[in-house]
């Protein structure tokens, strides 16, 4: 079975984002990109599937601006076998919409077949939370989204779920996309060898002309703004304090 | 214009609070029907026809619904999608679950976590953990939007609308419930607290917790954790408060042994009054607390939780 891997270049989680004074967007020049914090587990789990003898094949792939190249090498690094770049912009502002990411990662699942797509729960730029379910609808797979237990067993695999009031585990047929949410794994670090051995490993450049994928906009960013501050507050000496302010401030 | 709204059901259960806050929501964009979803719904359809501003209540009951799986809630809606502009919901795991899926077979984009309706097809929406706010405009003819309950006022009730019993769609039969883990809890639920406790890395232990839980107690509040809290097993995954847990907005959130990583100020930033207590001076949680004490969270807590009783 070959394991597919959709992996977003996005700022990186330390790095305290700036809005442009224009309000035209978020600073993303000069600034640290790395790999979206959730695909780096969905690799993880990936090359444990291979690992565990349950895949053959873990395939990477990123849809976005030439330097995505970079966070696909790091896939490679951790353990991914190929990759696979879709370049649909030139501009590192230019973000490309989930159903247009959605419908090109279609296309990739067509000309490749995995047995399972293992996305990110939600990308840590945008927070859209959507790429895995529009690719599962425009399929016709199943979901299993938010998860943070995946046990595949022939034809279908089990998927425990976070949800808003705990854990729902749910059986999927295969093949599937399943979305992946914080405490799946932990993910591992490349090492040294295994950074260099990446970078023999084959990347296939592609366009999102090549799948046919129109991938216009449907949103159009109107406006970024930061948001509002918070009033400065004050630091108290004691409990008594405390408990004296809150009361004042009519929050006990 | 009309608009579908799929209401939080939970084991026939109406989640009146998400629901009646993604009820204002959607009132600014025209004439609201509500979709009541399960195995069984119809106490919360005739719930949901109670909300001030809902106009007409579908329920639709059948086993493929039960628990709410992605595949047969959105081949539902996408049946009944013809008449309506748009299609929104409370953004819950359900609806974030739901939508995006809904979104792809009508060929739209889908709109998450929505703070702020600007017209029709203008909404803001927060980025980068909320570092900044967008405003997008769409050019869908349908728009499939997730509201942030956090940001909007519950509807109240006194509504009286039709209720309209409908079947469900084919069963695409592509997955299975197995099993529910939910724990049960007397406390407020977390995202509709007035009151939020939240612990952090710093309390140490599962043990240690309930010095959290006692305090939340004492104030009638919900429970709430840093991710590092529920990564360590100090509190269980649905207590998360974050860019990616809940979101909470409470009059009142204390922050006890949180350093205030911006993915955790992302769910908790804004609420009214917020309190931190921590023993590092220099946690970056203290830059967002109206009050903030230096102390040892082992004897500031005891001692809050007796002060406050
Ligand atoms: C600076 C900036 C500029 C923008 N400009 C525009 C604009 O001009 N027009 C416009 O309409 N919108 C714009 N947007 C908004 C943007 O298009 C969408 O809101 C955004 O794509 C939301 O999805 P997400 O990345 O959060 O995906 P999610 O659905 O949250 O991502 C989930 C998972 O899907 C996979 N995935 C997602 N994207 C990719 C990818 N590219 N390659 C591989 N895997 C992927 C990953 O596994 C990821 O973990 C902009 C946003 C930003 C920050
Ligand atoms: C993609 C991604 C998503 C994330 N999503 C979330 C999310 O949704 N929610 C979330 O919370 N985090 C999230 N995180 C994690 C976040 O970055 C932080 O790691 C986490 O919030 C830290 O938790 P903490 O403050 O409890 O722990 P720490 O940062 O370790 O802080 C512990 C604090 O406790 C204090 N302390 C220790 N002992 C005592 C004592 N005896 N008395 C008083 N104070 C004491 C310390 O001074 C310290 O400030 C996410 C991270 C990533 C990468």
């Amino acid at each position: 079975m070959k394991v597919l891997v959709p992996v977003k270049r996005v700022i990186d989680y330390n790095v305290k984002v700036r809005v442009k004074a224009d309000g035209s967007g978020v600073d993303l020049a000069n600034v640290k990109m790395s790999m979206n914090p959730f695909d780096e587990i969905a690799v993880e789990e990936a090359i444990r599937l291979k690992e565990a003898g349950k895949a053959d094949e873990v395939i990477a792939v990123s849809i976005g601006v030439k330097q995505a190249q970079e966070t696909l090498r790091t896939a490679l690094a951790m353990g991914a076998d190929r990759a696979i770049l879709v370049v649909a912009a030139e501009d590192v502002h230019t973000d490309i919409e989930p159903l247009a990411v959605a419908k090109i990662l279609a296309k990739v699942v067509e000309e490749e077949q995995p047995g399972i797509v293992l996305a990110g729960k939600q990308a840590i730029d945008n927070d859209m939370n959507a790429t895995g379910q529009m690719l599962s609808a425009l399929l016709g797979w199943s979901q299993g989204t938010f998860a943070s237990e995946l046990d595949i067993d022939g034809d279908t695999a089990k998927v425990t779920r976070e949800v808003d009031g705990g854990l729902q585990t749910i059986s999927v047929k295969m093949p599937a996309i399943v979305t992946v949410d914080l405490r799946l794994n932990e993910p591992r670090y490349a090492s040294l060898p295994n950074i260099m051995k990446a970078k023999k490993k084959p990347m296939a450049e592609k366009t999102a002309a090549d799948y046919g994928v129109d991938t216009t906009p449907r949103l159009e960013v109107v406006s970024t703004s930061e948001p509002a501050a918070r009033a400065a507050g004050i630091m108290v000496g004691s409990v008594d304090e405390l408990v004296e302010k809150l009361k004042e401030a009519g929050a006990v | 214009m009309a608009v579908l709204l799929l209401a939080e059901v939970t084991d026939g259960a109406l989640a009146l609070d998400a629901t009646a806050k993604a009820v204002t929501a959607a009132a600014a964009l025209g004439d609201v029907t509500v979709l009541a979803a399960g195995a069984s719904a119809a106490a919360a359809g005739a719930e949901a026809a109670k909300i001030a501003g809902v106009s007409r209540v579908l329920v639709a009951e059948d086993p493929s619904l039960g628990h709410r799986l992605a595949e047969p809630t959105a081949a539902l809606i996408v049946s009944l999608a013809g008449d309506y502009e748009h299609i929104v919901a409370p953004a819950t795991t359900d609806a974030k679950n739901v939508l995006p899926r809904v979104a792809a077979l009508l060929d739209v984009m889908v709109i998450s976590d929505v703070t702020a309706v600007v017209d029709g097809s203008t909404f803001e929406r927060p980025i980068y953990a909320g570092n900044a706010i967008q405003t997008v405009k769409s050019s869908d003819t349908k728009k499939v939007i997730s509201f942030r309950t956090a940001t909007f006022d519950a509807a109240g009730d006194g509504g009286s609308a039709t209720v309209e019993t409908i079947g469900a769609a084919e069963n695409p039969g592509l997955s299975e419930w197995v099993e529910d883990k939910v724990a049960a809890s007397d406390r407020p639920e977390l995202t509709s607290a007035g009151v939020v406790v939240s612990g952090g890395r710093g309390v140490g232990s599962e043990e240690d917790f309930k010095l959290i839980e006692g305090l939340a107690d004492k104030l009638g509040a919900a429970v709430g954790a840093s991710r590092a809290a529920v990564d360590s097993g100090y509190a269980p995954n649905d207590w998360q408060v974050g860019q990616t847990g809940k979101v909470v907005a409470p009059d009142l959130y204390i922050a006890i042994g949180i350093s205030g990583a911006i993915q955790h100020l992302a769910g908790m930033k804004d609420s009214k009054v917020i309190v931190a207590i921590n023993k590092d001076e220099e946690a970056p949680i203290f830059q967002v607390a109206d009050f903030g004490l230096v102390a040892d969270l082992f004897t500031a807590v005891p001692e809050l939780s007796e002060k406050l009783g």
